[in-house]
């Protein structure tokens, strides 16, 4: 059987995965290593948004926001456990994204920039104001998922980083996958179509609005898994998950790794997540680097990095 | 009934009428043509019966259905679609992708299915790439099927933008100056396609400034100028009209000629 581009790009992946750790210097690695793929599963959601269907989103972290939020109040409030807590928040950033997005992509042009961006800054402020239910600018305490417990159980002995570690690598290729089956489904070819020219679309019977809310509903579920990872494994989460400084990070990894490939967004989010922990100085002027990161792929490599760099190695080959 | 009626269709932008009381109708299999000299009021009538502009008088039917205003993506379930005279090819996209979004009508359903890749998806899927490649056959572009769109040449983005009409299987079929911009060979071949679409019976409507072409295949021609008709009929009572010369030449050359 002929290993198609997508079988290829997943087995990759798996494969680098799961070697990583042997060359890892100490535990803390698996950490950064957990912190990348669940950057890079939201940075894949938005590969579908802004590379498959062209559309910008600048208040992605709102619905991370959402999803971790889920993971730390629903098992206290409503009893449910931490899995299905990310089930509801995935649910619950569906319906929002659907209902912000449907009167907004009827629209055409950048209103759902300015939109999403509201919105998210509208999901941070409440997270801050709301302290009887969230505890305010602090955060607040996120039960346990209790996977590696029950791995435990059954005589799979993990410790906190490697579990965490093999688990969002583990969702990362399931979100690769899932977009992957899209790119080359009727509805990621609608989807790009649009991109490619509205006008176009609509005359071939594409439902633009539609489509391109499809697209804003489905990012919005990869933002809010990827929040509520991220709530999880910390055990801890602050509002600074729905912060705007958030969006514009998922946004620069996409850009910066190729917007269209997601290969590339994993790429991005590997490169900024890395970039802080090896470059102390990067807390304090991480606005400055993110903004340098977006100027510079703007100017000399448009595409981002993986396909610029997959163009080069087929422009050599003929 | 005509399978396509324009009813006393007129718009105006801001005080000038750039489109005025144009009435006509289409057949299956007939390919009728739409002139005028430049800033007639083509594009604007034909962006009109597209669902681009909402027309300010007037009426579109398509097969008796009041249609007029419509969204572009409810005429295409109807029956409708159009090649543009800017090009509008998906260049972010392969050839065969192109055409294969063409397919959107019959190949859409269930989200999920196509992100979890469940077999009907890929049967879907399947079905608008056999569809695509037949097409790309019929058009002459099987062999670029795999190359980027935007690297085709001028002639043939333009046999792919028919192509990708086509694959919705369209009742009409709207042209816009589907030679523009092309050699004489590249007209010959796009000249031979429309003649051959023609024929398996779905209903032409051609925009286009290459006269020799124009009363090569029309089977009916309708004259604009100023947003105005002055005349229709079969092509050889068109040329011979002296209202139609003197739109073209100016009224001194129609005095001159008479």
């Amino acid at each position: 059987m002929k290993l198609s581009s997508k079988h290829l790009t997943l087995l990759v992946m798996a494969t680098l995965i799961a070697a990583a750790p042997f060359f890892f210097p100490s535990g803390y690695y698996f950490r950064v290593g957990a912190l990348i793929f669940v950057n890079a599963l939201a940075v894949t959601g938005i590969v579908i948004l802004t590379g498959y269907a062209g559309q910008i989103s600048l208040g992605h972290a709102g619905f991370a926001g959402i999803g971790g939020y889920a993971c730390a109040l629903a098992p206290v409030h409503l009893g449910l456990h931490p899995a299905l807590a990310v089930v509801l928040g995935a649910l619950i950033s569906a319906l929002l994204a659907y209902l912000v997005g449907r009167p907004i992509l009827r629209l055409k042009g950048y209103y759902l920039g300015v939109a999403s961006l509201g919105f998210g800054i509208l999901v941070a402020m409440v997270l801050n104001n709301e302290r009887e239910l969230t505890k305010g600018p602090d955060g607040i305490e996120v039960a346990d998922l209790g996977l590696r417990g029950l791995l435990k159980d059954w005589g799979l002995n993990l410790s906190n980083g490697e579990f965490w570690y093999a688990f969002t690598g583990i969702c990362l290729v399931i979100g690769a996958w899932i977009a992957l089956n899209l790119f080359n489904s009727p509805t990621g070819r609608a989807l790009r179509a649009l991109h490619g020219s509205e006008v176009a679309a609509g005359t071939v019977g594409i439902d633009v609005a539609r489509v391109k809310l499809q697209a804003f509903v489905i990012s919005a579920v990869y933002a809010s898994v990827a929040g509520s990872l991220t709530a999880l494994q910390n055990k801890f989460v602050t509002p600074d998950i729905a912060g705007f400084m958030h969006s514009v990070e998922m946004v620069t990894m996409a850009v910066l790794g190729g917007v269209g490939s997601v290969p590339g967004a994993i790429l991005g989010a590997g490169i900024l997540t890395l970039l802080p922990q090896v470059l102390t100085v990067f807390a304090e002027y991480e606005q400055l680097i993110l903004g340098l990161v977006m100027m510079l792929v703007m100017i000399f490599l448009r595409e981002g990095l993986v396909p610029s760099i997959l163009r080069k190695i087929r422009g050599r080959g003929e | 009934m005509s399978l396509l009626q324009i009813e006393r269709l007129g718009i105006a932008f801001g005080g000038l009428r750039a489109v005025h009381d144009v009435s006509f109708s289409v057949e299956p299999g007939e390919i009728v043509s739409v002139i005028g000299p430049n800033g007639a009021g083509k594009t604007t009538l034909f962006n009109m019966i597209s669902g681009v502009y909402r027309p300010g008088s007037g009426k579109v039917r398509l097969k008796g259905e009041d249609v007029t205003g419509m969204e572009p993506y409810l005429l295409a379930k109807r029956g409708m679609s159009r090649t543009f005279q800017n090009l509008q090819i998906f260049q972010n996209m392969t050839v065969l992708e192109n055409a294969m979004a063409g397919f959107h009508l019959q190949e859409r359903g269930p989200v999920l299915a196509d992100l979890l890749n469940l077999p009907s998806s890929r049967k879907r899927t399947h079905m608008a790439e056999e569809g695509a490649r037949a097409l790309l056959t019929r058009v002459g572009l099987d062999r670029a099927a795999d190359r980027e769109a935007g690297n085709l040449s001028y002639g043939s983005l333009k046999r792919l933008e028919i192509a990708r009409a086509l694959a919705m299987n369209p009742a009409v079929l709207l042209l816009d100056e589907p030679a523009a911009g092309c050699n004489a060979v590249e007209t010959e071949e796009i000249d031979h396609l429309i003649a051959e679409v023609a024929k398996s019976g779905v209903a032409i409507l051609l925009v286009e400034h290459d006269m020799k072409m124009v009363m090569r295949i029309s089977n009916h021609i309708v004259v604009l100028d100023h947003g105005e008709k002055i005349a229709e009929g079969p092509p050889e009572a068109v040329s011979r009209n002296p209202a139609v010369i003197a739109a073209y030449l100016g009224t001194e050359a129609a005095d001159a000629d008479r």
